[in-house]
């Protein structure tokens, strides 16, 4: 296995933890605040498909993003008065929202674009060209046919070069490392990024954290101090959907070209794995959705990895995120803790 | 005091989530630009109009019964068990070696051998979640993910590279031997003299799966276990004082669980494909959350329920081929049921409550 080989390996994994990444942060800051959520799948998949569809009739990929955005967070509302307001069963409710999003999302694509469940294709061509042109039409009348053109030309989120990428190249190791793999992703993993060391200060250097972390710990100390149990719950679900709104919307408008039916694979439960591998800390979910992502990366590489004693299938790399959670799990390799009242409804007064 | 009568709460608070769950259905229908009522009436006759159409509710029923009994046994002993995918799809693998390793000459012989194969598989599947919740702490809802999407990949393992058979290019097994093949109920209607669900795959597993609906109402409300069980479920502390051995109780509330997912193969795996294929459960597992949910824990809600559900199922799938009403629709439903009558409890029987505290207000 040579250098490039590496690098572009790390690339992928850099690309595939992403999503993972962001979700992974969403349901930090749910399950912290004490709201249980195996509804990530669910959102991210509600995202990524409200952003694939309105990039693809508006040609606008940031448009696209604030519908995903708002997808996500339409079901975490859904979520948040489930399991805060009328204090149901916070699991029950995941599971619903995830089977919620898997059929919403072949119901409304069939209806809006007629495909069997996906979207056209976001790469420059004649079946985005048809969806496109209404809108830009319309918003011809308002910018002019060159505002409208322009506004309308980026159905996907592009490539940023960062800057002496290629400067660097000629640099051993880190040039290259710098430009394959740093340098070149869309914008969205970069913002996927800063959201650890942001989530991090959030949480141990606001009081917004604090009382975050309190209130998956020990809710009624919360709301002694007079602090509201459910407005701080519901910041956190709802942050979690920004986040899951983000993973998606990166999915559909990053990653690929567009959405397909349950595009989004079982990766909001392998963020929960990586979130309970990260013990619930924003730092450990770097690391924790890398090591997934690495995964993914080398069994996408390598559908029969050859370790010369053994030939490993492609079916074992793809399970083994599950299988180092349950390890995990199961407290043989270091504890994992979870926030003390997570997934019990608080209850004010008995 | 008890602040609604019981009938209300078995059966109005179920009846309400349903309704809500079928009208914001119907919104989504609109939505989409469909009339409800041809939906309805679509749904309604292909899934009842005819024998045929009851064939097939009865057999998807058939799997719902069981993956519904599997919830409804962990719910007891307040375990979420959301692998009843996993387990069931191991069951089929349970079935399979069964029937391609042992030389069984006669369907009766077959079908017991093939039951034992699909409960153990689906109880080991279940086991190590089971015990990591009684011995480490692990959540068993996270453990039970995880397991599913193990067992996935495991199957899809076993299939391409150990049970397909030389030359196949499908990632399936060889075919079941004749002899298995169990009887249909039209092959049984036929023998009594009269034409009923002809081409239809519901099959003698369907009489297993109402035994299996009595016998766990035995198990759950007439048996030492289930009172331990159920005591268990209701307050752990209390359990452990009345020396109920809390790791013994996780352990096998989840093993029958696991198992009665696991059993759910002698239907679709045995019964209707008649040999393993991949992602053979289709669901069933998740679904039996919706139908143990709506039929209130109870064995007989949960055969209702899984009518219900097999109804929702033939009709969806009637939907998709006579309107332009995709099938994922039946999703959408599932999805609702299972958030007002699970989630969402709370907002159905508040209101309820408040009610017949006023209507006995006024009465006394």
């Amino acid at each position: 296995m040579d250098l490039n080989t590496v690098l572009q390996i790390l690339d992928s994994a850099v690309r595939l933890m992403t999503p993972l990444l962001l979700a992974c942060l969403a349901g930090l800051y749910s399950e912290r605040a004490g709201v249980f959520d195996i509804g990530l799948e669910g959102k991210m998949l509600m995202a990524a498909f409200s952003a694939a569809t309105v990039a693809a009739l508006t040609g606008n990929v940031w448009l696209g993003a604030v519908a995903g955005l708002l997808g996500a967070l339409m079901l975490s509302a859904v979520h948040g008065v489930a399991s805060i307001t009328f204090r149901g069963n916070q699991l029950i409710s995941g599971v619903s929202i995830n089977f919620l999003a898997s059929g919403l999302t072949v119901l409304l694509g069939q209806k809006i674009f007629g495909l069997g469940g996906r979207t056209p294709s976001l790469t420059p061509g004649a079946e985005l060209e048809a969806q496109v042109t209404p809108f830009r039409a319309w918003l011809s009348g308002i910018t002019g046919p060159d505002g409208a053109a322009a506004l309308t030309a980026t159905p996907r989120f592009g490539e940023i070069t960062l800057p002496f990428a290629d400067a660097l190249r000629g640099v051993p190791v880190i040039g290259p490392l710098y430009a394959e793999v740093i340098s070149g992703h869309s914008i969205l993993v970069y913002v996927a990024f800063l959201m650890v060391p942001l989530t991090w200060w959030v949480l141990y250097r606001t009081r917004f954290g604090l009382r975050l972390r309190a209130v998956g710990e020990n809710p009624a100390s919360v709301d002694t101090a007079g602090v509201s149990v459910t407005r701080l719950r519901f910041a956190a679900v709802a942050i979690a959907g920004l986040l899951c709104g983000l993973a998606g919307a990166y999915l559909a408008t990053g990653l690929s070209a567009g959405f397909v039916k349950e595009m989004t694979a079982g990766r909001g439960f392998i963020a929960l794995a990586a979130l309970i591998f990260a013990k619930w800390r924003p730092w450990g979910a770097l690391g924790a959705t890398f090591l997934f992502g690495l995964l993914e990366a080398v069994a996408n590489r390598y559908p029969n990895l050859d370790l010369g004693v053994i030939t490993v299938p492609s079916m074992f790399m793809n399970a083994l995120p599950y299988i180092l959670t349950v390890i995990i799990l199961a407290g043989f390799v270091g504890r994992a803790i979870p926030p003390r009242a997570g997934g019990e409804p608080y209850v004010k007064e008995r | 005091m008890t602040k609604m009568p019981k009938w209300a709460d078995v059966i109005l608070t179920p009846l309400i989530s349903l309704v809500l769950a079928m009208a914001i259905s119907a919104l989504v229908i609109l939505a989409i630009g469909e009339s409800p009522m041809v939906a309805l009436t679509t749904m309604i006759d292909g899934a009842l109009g005819s024998s045929y159409g009851w064939g097939f509710t009865l057999y998807y029923a058939t799997n719902f019964i069981f993956t519904g009994l599997a919830v409804m046994v962990a719910y007891h002993a307040s375990l979420f068990n959301i692998g009843g995918e996993g387990q069931a799809a191991m069951g089929g693998l349970g079935v399979a070696l069964v029937l391609l390793s042992l030389p069984l000459p006669h369907w009766a012989l077959a079908l017991p051998a093939a039951m034992i194969g699909a409960a153990l598989f689906g109880a080991a599947w279940a086991l190590i979640p089971a015990w990591l919740q009684a011995k480490r702490g692990s959540h068993i809802v996270i453990t039970t993910i995880m397991f599913n999407f193990i067992a996935a990949a495991l199957l899809n393992y076993v299939l391409v590279n150990l049970l397909r058979p030389v030359g196949s290019m499908d990632p399936a097994s060889a075919r079941f031997p004749d002899a298995t093949h169990l009887p249909k109920l039209s092959d049984m209607a036929l023998a009594l003299g009269f034409e009923w669900g002809k081409n239809t795959p519901v099959n003698i597993s369907f009489f297993v799966a109402v035994i299996a609906c009595v016998l766990v109402w035995l198990l759950i409300w007439r048996s030492r276990l289930g009172f331990e069980i159920r005591a268990f479920g209701k307050s752990e502390p209390a359990a452990l004082y009345a020396g109920i051995n809390p790791v013994r109780i996780t352990v096998i509330a989840m093993l029958i669980s696991g198992g009665l997912a696991g059993l759910m193969a002698i239907n679709n795996v045995m019964g209707e494909a008649e040999r393993l294929v991949l992602n053979a459960v289709e669901g069933a597992g998740f679904i039996g959350i919706a139908v143990a949910l709506m039929g209130r824990n109870h064995p007989l809600g949960v055969f209702l329920a899984a009518l219900l559900f097999g109804f929702l199922y033939q009709g969806g799938g009637e939907l998709a081929l006579w309107t332009s009403i995709p099938r994922e629709l039946i999703i959408v439903i599932q999805a609702l049921v299972i958030l007002f009558t699970g989630a969402l409890d709370n907002m159905v029987r508040m209101p309820l409550e408040r009610m017949f505290m006023a209507l006995r207000k006024r009465g006394a």
